[in-house]
């Protein structure tokens, strides 16, 4: 498996060695989605419509959750400045795997509109790796909930996660991560517990 | 009676859940959304149970949600769920209401003890706020309970249930003390307006702030046997308990239907609203009741 191009590319072996209880289980982790919201940018008014009353994104079981510890999902919405970045790297290591990143809007994708700003960042599956990207500017509500839906679908078929990703490659997201924000990255919880489990030292 | 206990839990938990499934789609319909099915907490649980990882911090995290699931377990335990029947009887003895009310503290405890390891800050506050309300909560709730022992001269369960089949249901017989008992209890499933403790505007749903995977699943647990419990506490002493498990439903639901309906119609409460406001008027209605049953018998 490669790093994968704007993380479109998984493993689809693992689709059909689903034993029975995984496929029960990964039917009961599409069923129920918790996510945090993380609003970056202009993204932030697209979220709200999809989780209220008009779009109603609670009938897929897709609930906003106040705490990354609780969540599932964590949607990046728009650009990110390094700052930002800093704090959405903290939020995602804080989330407790399986879990899922969409990244929402063209500004996660390739920069957009601020594909030559000197402080944000271009590529959002450089830092954190994204298992769907909603395209548009901004997506509407419609196309959010149908990047929930295609998500929901790859959770249930059992195809590898963006988690796996970065826990198999965590140098390579580290040293992009250490590239823009410095050698100094604070508290890096879970990635440290990953470090140990694969025999290094700290 | 092991086998009794076990039956006891997962039919607690299977309808408390489903209660609390309700509970989400008429939340749901009543805001204009279609909402989620009503088997959407089955999903959740079983999600949670089945995350890979989950962040503790000491033993004394670990041990929090299991006392709190003891509470709840045992609560469930002293409660009987018919009326004249050995089925589902479990430990039920004479004069285990008072045992009840000490049970009923012991799963706050339990969390209080277990978010402080935590140490977030969200966490603690979301606690105190909690520990401050249920002392508003537990007043009109005792004067209640308090009341029922003197009407009944017993603090027996079966024996209440058994008199309210020669005298009438205690919701008519004690009004007053029913009314109290239904708005701590309003309080005590967590509803608004008395919610403040896990608001998640305010304290990012404060005592659960860092109970993620299996221990936010166990006390997702724990909340629907313990809603269950009380439900049926309820039922056994004010409805004159159920005679067969649909009426049981029956009643339980109802009494449910009733405390999120007014959940779902106020705003919140700031604690010292919230505190206030119990000390105030259920207490006072919960005193008339008391006052009623000494003078008047």
């Amino acid at each position: 498996m490669e790093i994968g191009f704007h993380g479109h590319e998984f493993d689809k072996a693992e689709r059909n060695t689903q034993t029975l209880i995984e496929k029960t289980i990964n039917w009961f982790r599409s069923k129920s989605i918790f996510v945090v919201a993380y609003g970056t940018g202009c993204g932030a008014i697209e979220m709200p419509p999809t989780f209220t009353s008009r779009y109603d994104a609670e009938r897929g079981g897709v609930v906003g959750v106040a705490t990354p510890r609780q969540a599932d999902v964590i949607i990046v919405s728009g650009y990110l400045a390094y700052k930002t970045l800093r704090r959405v790297i903290r939020t995602y290591e804080q989330m407790q795997s399986p879990k899922y990143v969409i990244g929402l809007g063209s500004c996660a994708i390739n920069g957009g509109m601020y594909w030559d700003s000197y402080n944000t960042i271009k590529k959002l599956d450089d830092y954190i790796p994204v298992d769907m990207l909603v395209n548009g500017c901004m997506p509407r509500p419609e196309a959010l909930l149908e990047g929930f839906a295609k998500l929901q679908e790859r959770i249930r078929n059992g195809e590898q996660g963006g988690w796996e990703k970065y826990e198999k490659n965590l140098e390579f997201y580290k040293k992009n991560q250490k590239k823009v924000l410095g050698e100094n990255i604070d508290p890096s919880y879970e990635a440290d517990w990953y470090m140990l489990k694969q025999g290094a030292t700290l | 009676m092991i086998l009794q206990i076990l039956e006891l839990i997962v039919i607690a938990y299977v309808v408390g859940f489903i209660y609390f499934g309700t509970y989400r789609n008429i939340t749901a319909r009543i805001q204009g959304r279609y909402g989620p099915t009503i088997y959407q907490s089955f999903f959740d649980s079983i999600k949670l149970f089945s995350k890979k990882s989950s962040a503790s911090f000491g033993w004394m995290f670990y041990l929090g949600p299991i006392i709190m699931a003891t509470g709840a377990v045992m609560t469930l335990m002293f409660i009987p769920l018919f009326n004249d029947s050995d089925f589902l009887r479990s430990v039920t003895v004479q004069g285990n209401l008072f045992l009840l009310l000490y049970l009923m503290v012991l799963g706050p405890l339990g969390n209080a003890l277990a978010v402080g390891t935590g140490g977030n800050p969200f966490g603690v506050m979301g606690v105190t706020r909690g520990l401050s309300r249920l002392f508003g909560l537990e007043l009109p709730f005792y004067i209640a309970i308090v009341g029922l022992i003197i009407a009944s001269n017993s603090a027996d369960i079966v024996h209440i249930m058994d008199l309210q089949k020669i005298n009438g249901l205690n919701i008519w017989n004690h009004p007053f003390l029913f009314i109290a008992a239904m708005i701590s209890m309003v309080g005590f499933f967590g509803e608004s307006p008395f919610d403040i403790p896990g608001a998640p505007q305010e304290v990012y749903s404060g005592p659960r702030t860092e109970f993620s995977g299996k221990f936010l699943a166990l006390l997702m647990s724990q909340g629907s046997l313990f809603a269950f419990a009380k439900l049926v506490l309820v039922t056994d002493l004010f409805l004159g308990g159920a005679d067969s498990l649909g009426m049981l439903l029956l009643k339980t639901f109802a009494i449910f239907i009733t405390l999120i309906f007014i959940g779902i119609v106020y705003g919140r409460y700031k604690v010292s609203q919230a505190v206030d406001f119990l000390m105030k008027i259920p207490t006072l209605i919960g005193l008339i009741g008391l006052v009623r049953i000494i003078w008047f018998g």
